[in-house]
């Protein structure tokens, strides 16, 4: 949650320097995020590769466990397929590309903004952040009345960092490899899914 | 977006060769985080620089705030699906 706010605080920050138009013209002719989306996406690469615990989970839960990341998406893409009917100015797609951020606002914000352009991507950074807000939030209302397994869905890709602490909380010790897991799972999807549904359909 | 995401494989299959070294693993993570605020600062200059979404903002916000609970409440819904039918029963130990 710590972190969430400091990535915040740079967000408000740049959109401070933006709307001034307090930074030097080499930062606006310049695309400097395609550089940093690299190295962003190659560390990620790194620890999601370097965690073991999911291979242990993948042993002890065999085939099963991958229903928990797969009930997450299409959850949220059928989910947020069906909402987009109150969303008249919003294509199909891009309501789905938003949806398949699976909370994970910095990478999802960031690849929508590359294909889509800033709108879109500052929809998906709000609708992602929402995500984890409303788990960490609602994770013991969800564990209640909808199953154990809610709180690592509501969570989506966050679930192996940021909410980590309140699905444990909320559905119990039992389930935090499983948790770790779908996080995993999702977080090296988000990419893809993102890329897929805004270029494809 | 082929180079961000053979970048990203590339980085998970270095990761599974390092066999958790701790110490580099938590060095890579304090890289990741700086490497995420200075893509968020970015991304927030360029939304400063729009006028089109700063003049929009309240709308922007309804939106994402929509799209949020159509994801969360479609994802629990089939978690209590799987969850009743595959997990409830067979107590995970």
């Amino acid at each position: 949650m710590k972190n969430s706010f400091i990535i915040l605080l740079f967000f408000i920050a740049g959109v401070i320097l933006g709307l001034f138009h307090l930074i030097p013209d080499v930062m606006i002719q310049n695309d400097f995020s395609k550089y940093a989306l690299y190295i962003l996406m190659f560390l990620v690469g790194i620890s999601v590769g370097s965690d073991k615990s999911s291979w242990k989970a993948l042993i002890q839960y065999k085939l099963k466990i991958f229903l928990v990341p797969l009930c997450v998406i299409i959850g949220s893409l059928l989910g947020t397929a069906l909402i987009s009917i109150f969303l008249p100015d919003l294509k199909i797609n891009e309501v789905m590309a938003v949806g398949a951020g699976f909370g994970y606002y910095s990478l999802s914000s960031i690849f929508i903004t590359e294909i889509s352009g800033p709108t879109l991507g500052v929809i998906a950074l709000l609708s992602n952040i929402l995500r984890e807000i409303t788990t960490l939030l609602l994770s013991p209302f969800f564990a209640k009345y909808f199953g154990k397994l809610a709180p690592i869905a509501s969570g989506g890709a966050t679930s192996m960092d940021t909410t980590l602490p309140i699905i444990v909380k909320s559905s119990g010790k039992e389930y935090a490899i499983i948790s770790v897991f779908s996080g995993i799972v999702l977080t090296i999807l988000v990419p893809f899914f993102v890329t897929i549904i805004l270029k494809l359909f | 977006m082929i180079i961000v995401l053979s970048v990203m494989v590339a980085g998970i299959i270095l990761g599974a060769l390092l066999n958790d070294k701790k110490k580099l693993i938590s060095i890579i993570d304090k890289f990741t985080n700086w490497a995420i605020y200075a893509l968020l600062f970015l991304l927030g200059i360029s939304v400063g620089l729009n006028k089109t979404i700063i003049n929009h903002l309240d709308s922007i916000g309804v939106k994402a705030l929509i799209i949020t609970i159509g994801a969360v409440l479609g994802s629990i819904t089939t978690a209590l699906i799987v969850y009743k039918i595959f997990f409830k029963k067979s107590k995970i130990k």
